[in-house]
C-alpha cells in the first residue's frame, strides 16, 4: 500500500493509461468484489426464483416440478377453484379491516399520547410489545382466549351473563374476523409508533399559529396536523397491506385455515397446494398472483417516494 | 378555555378540562390493559395446574402456582410424534439465528460501505436491485428454494436455513447500513484515501468505530425476524432441525391425549421470551429498526 501513497494525490490529474500497481488495481476493484456476491445472490435467489416460479406456474407440475408447459392453464384452474376465491375474498375482508382498524387505533392512541401524558414512555412500551412477538405466539395465545369453552366467552358467562356468545373461532363465517382481532392487537401499536414519530416531527410554529388564531384543539388536529401526516398514513397502509398479503403464520397458528378452509388466505392456499396437496403448478400460479398484489401496492408507493425525494 | 403560558405550553385549569383529562387517561390505561391482557393470561395460565384451568376463568389468579408446565414444555411435551419438549428446538433456533444474524450484518455493513463511500457507475442501480428483496412475498421463492437447497445438499439442515435467512436478510441489512453511511461525511473517507489507506483499512478504522448504533439496529432487526420466522422454518427444516416456532405450532396442534393448556402457554412463553427480552432491553433500537425496515412485516 505504501507505494500508492505518492501517486494518490495526483491520481486525478494523472493520465488514466499510466500503468498502476496490482495492489492499486485491487483497491479499485475491491468495492465491486465485495458487492459481487450479494448482487449475484439477489439476481439468483430473488429475480431468478421469481422467474423460476413463473415458469413452474406455466407447467403441469404436481408432486415434483416438471417442465411440460400448459400455458396459462394453471391460472384458469385457479380462477375456477372455489377455495382460491374463498382465500382471495378472505384477504379482502381481512386486509381491509386490518389496515383500517390499525390506522384508526394507531392514530387515535398516538394523538392521545401526544397530549403531554405522564408515563408516556411506559404506555408506549406496552402498546408496542406485541410487535416483538412471533405471529405463531400471537396465534397460540389468541386461540386460547377465543376458545369458546375456556376463553373470553367462558369468562363472561362465568360472571353471570349466561347468554353471552363469542364463538367466532369455530364459526366458518366468522373465523376470518378472529384473524383481524389478533393481527390488529399485534400491529396497531406499531402504527401508533409511526404516527407518534410523525406528530413529533411537525413544526410547532404551525400549531402555535393556529392556536393564536383561536382554533380549538380538535379543529387543529383535523385541519392542520392530520393533513401533515399524509405520508405517515401512506407508509402505514403500504406496510400493513404488505403484512396482510403475506400473512401465513397467524392463520396456521390461530385457525389452521378452518373451520374447513373458511379462513384460508392466499398464503396458506399456496403452501397447502405446493407442499401438501402435490399441486406445484397451481401453487406457483397462486404465488405469482400474490406477487402481483404486492407489486400493485409497491409500485405506486415507490413512485411517489422517489418523486418526493426529487422535489426535496 | 386554554390559557397559553409564555413557553407555548397549553395548560388547562377549568373543571371541564380536568374531566376531559381524566377521560383521556382512562382511555389510555384501558388500551394498555387490552394490550397487556394476553400476556398476563399467558403467564398466569402457564403456572396453573391443569385442575385450575377448566373450572376457573382466564383472569383467576393461580391458587397453587407451579413450574411443572414450564418443565414439561421444555423437556417432555409432545410435538407431533416426539415427546421431548421444545427445549431442543429452542437451541435449534439459537444455532440458526446467531450465525445468520452475524453473517448478514457483516455483509450488510460491507455492502452499505461500498455503496456509499466507493460509488461507481451503476452503484445506485445495484442498490435498487438488491432492495427489491425486501418486498417480495416469500411464497414466490419457496419452491425454487426447496429445490436449490436439495441440489446444494442442504435440504432439512440448519445450514440450509442459515443460508436462506442470510440471503433474504442481506437486502435489509444493506438498506440499514447504506442509509446510515450516507450521512457520514465523505471528507473523512477521502482524507484517508489521500493518506493511502485502502478499502478494508478505511472500513475497519473509520466506519466501523462509528457504526455501533446501526449495528445494534441491524442485529435486533435480524434477530427478531429470524427468531420469529415460521414460513421458512416449516418449509425447509427437518424433524431435528426445526426452529422453536415450528415446534410450538406442532405442540399446540398435537391432538393425542388431553389438551394441556398450561403446557401450551408455557411453550408459547419460551418461544416468545428471547424477543421480549430484546424488546425490553433495547426497545429504542427495536423501534428504529421497525421504522427503518418496516417493509418486511
Amino acid at each position: 500500500m505504501a507505494f500508492t501513497t505518492g501517486s494518490a494525490a495526483g491520481a486525478r490529474s494523472a493520465p488514466p493509461r499510466q500503468p498502476r500497481s496490482s495492489s492499486a488495481r485491487l483497491q479499485a476493484w475491491l468495492p465491486k468484489l465485495v458487492l459481487a456476491p450479494s448482487v449475484a445472490v439477489s439476481l439468483f435467489f430473488v429475480y431468478g426464483f421469481m422467474i423460476w416460479t413463473f415458469v413452474l406456474s406455466l407447467t403441469n407440475s404436481r408432486m415434483l416440478p416438471s417442465y411440460n408447459f400448459v400455458g396459462f392453464g394453471q391460472y384458469a384452474r385457479l380462477m375456477a377453484n372455489e377455495r382460491w376465491w374463498v382465500a382471495a375474498s378472505n384477504l379482502a375482508v381481512f386486509g381491509g379491516l386490518f389496515v383500517m382498524l390499525c390506522l384508526v387505533i394507531g392514530a387515535g392512541l398516538a394523538i392521545l399520547l401526544d397530549q403531554r401524558i405522564r408515563q408516556e414512555g411506559a404506555l408506549r412500551t406496552l402498546y408496542l410489545y406485541p410487535m416483538a412477538l412471533s405471529f405463531i405466539v400471537t396465534g397460540v395465545v389468541w386461540k386460547w382466549l377465543l376458545n369458546p369453552g375456556l376463553g373470553i366467552q367462558a369468562m363472561v358467562r362465568g360472571w353471570g351473563f349466561e347468554s353471552f356468545n363469542f364463538d367466532w373461532l369455530v364459526r366458518p363465517e366468522m373465523a376470518v374476523y378472529t384473524l383481524v382481532i389478533a393481527a390488529v392487537w399485534q400491529a396497531s401499536g406499531f402504527v401508533m409508533a409511526l404516527f407518534l414519530a410523525g406528530l413529533r416531527g411537525i413544526d410547532d410554529e404551525i400549531i402555535k399559529a393556529a392556536q393564536l388564531d383561536g382554533a380549538s384543539l380538535p379543529r387543529i388536529y383535523a385541519r392542520v396536523i392530520l393533513p401533515c401526516l399524509r405520508p405517515v398514513v401512506f407508509s402505514a397502509v403500504m406496510i400493513l397491506s404488505h403484512i396482510a398479503i403475506k400473512s401465513f403464520d397467524l392463520v396456521v397458528a390461530l385457525t389452521g385455515g378452518g373451520p374447513g378452509y373458511s379462513s384460508d388466505l392466499p398464503a396458506t392456499f399456496m403452501y397447502a397446494h405446493a407442499f401438501t396437496r402435490a399441486q406445484i403448478g397451481l401453487g406457483s400460479a397462486s404465488a405469482m398472483l400474490m406477487l402481483g398484489g404486492v407489486l400493485a401496492i409497491l409500485v405506486p408507493y415507490l413512485y411517489s417516494e422517489l418523486r418526493s425525494k426529487r422535489h426535496e | 378555555m386554554n390559557s397559553r403560558t409564555p413557553d407555548g405550553v397549553i395548560r388547562r385549569r377549568t373543571p371541564g378540562a380536568r374531566v376531559l383529562r381524566a377521560v383521556l387517561y382512562a382511555i389510555l390505561i384501558a388500551a394498555a390493559l387490552a394490550y397487556l391482557l394476553p400476556l398476563v393470561v399467558m403467564v398466569m395460565t402457564s403456572i396453573k395446574p391443569l385442575t385450575e384451568i377448566t373450572p376457573g376463568n382466564l383472569l383467576s389468579l393461580p391458587q397453587a402456582p407451579t413450574l411443572e408446565p414450564w418443565l414439561k414444555a421444555w423437556g417432555g411435551a409432545c410435538t407431533g410424534m416426539r415427546c421431548d419438549g421444545v427445549g431442543g428446538y429452542f437451541w435449534n433456533s439459537i444455532a440458526i439465528v446467531v450465525p445468520a444474524v452475524a453473517i448478514s450484518t457483516l455483509i450488510g455493513a460491507l455492502n452499505g460501505y461500498a455503496l456509499t463511500k466507493w460509488k461507481f457507475k451503476g452503484s445506485e442501480l445495484v442498490f435498487a436491485l438488491m432492495l427489491f428483496g425486501c418486498f417480495i412475498p416469500f411464497q414466490v421463492v419457496l419452491l425454487p428454494m426447496a429445490q436449490t437447497l436439495g441440489w446444494l445438499g442442504l435440504a432439512s439442515s440448519r445450514s440450509g436455513l442459515i443460508l436462506v435467512h442470510v440471503v433474504f436478510g442481506i437486502a435489509f441489512t444493506t438498506l440499514f447500513f447504506r442509509n446510515f453511511y450516507v450521512a457520514i461525511p465523505d471528507e473523512l473517507v477521502s482524507a484517508a484515501k489521500l493518506d493511502g489507506a485502502g478499502f478494508l483499512r478505511i472500513f475497519w478504522r473509520i466506519l466501523l468505530p462509528v457504526s455501533a448504533p446501526i449495528i445494534v439496529v441491524s442485529i435486533i432487526w435480524q434477530f427478531t425476524q429470524i427468531w420469529n420466522d415460521f414460513l421458512f422454518g416449516v418449509a425447509f427444516s427437518g424433524h431435528d432441525t426445526q426452529p422453536v416456532t415450528v415446534a410450538l405450532n406442532n405442540l399446540v396442534n398435537t391432538s393425542t391425549g388431553a389438551k394441556e393448556y398450561n403446557v401450551d402457554m408455557a411453550a408459547a412463553m419460551i418461544a416468545a421470551l428471547p424477543t421480549l427480552v430484546v424488546y425490553v432491553l433495547a426497545g429504542k433500537y427495536f423501534v428504529r429498526g421497525l421504522t427503518a425496515g418496516a417493509v418486511k412485516g
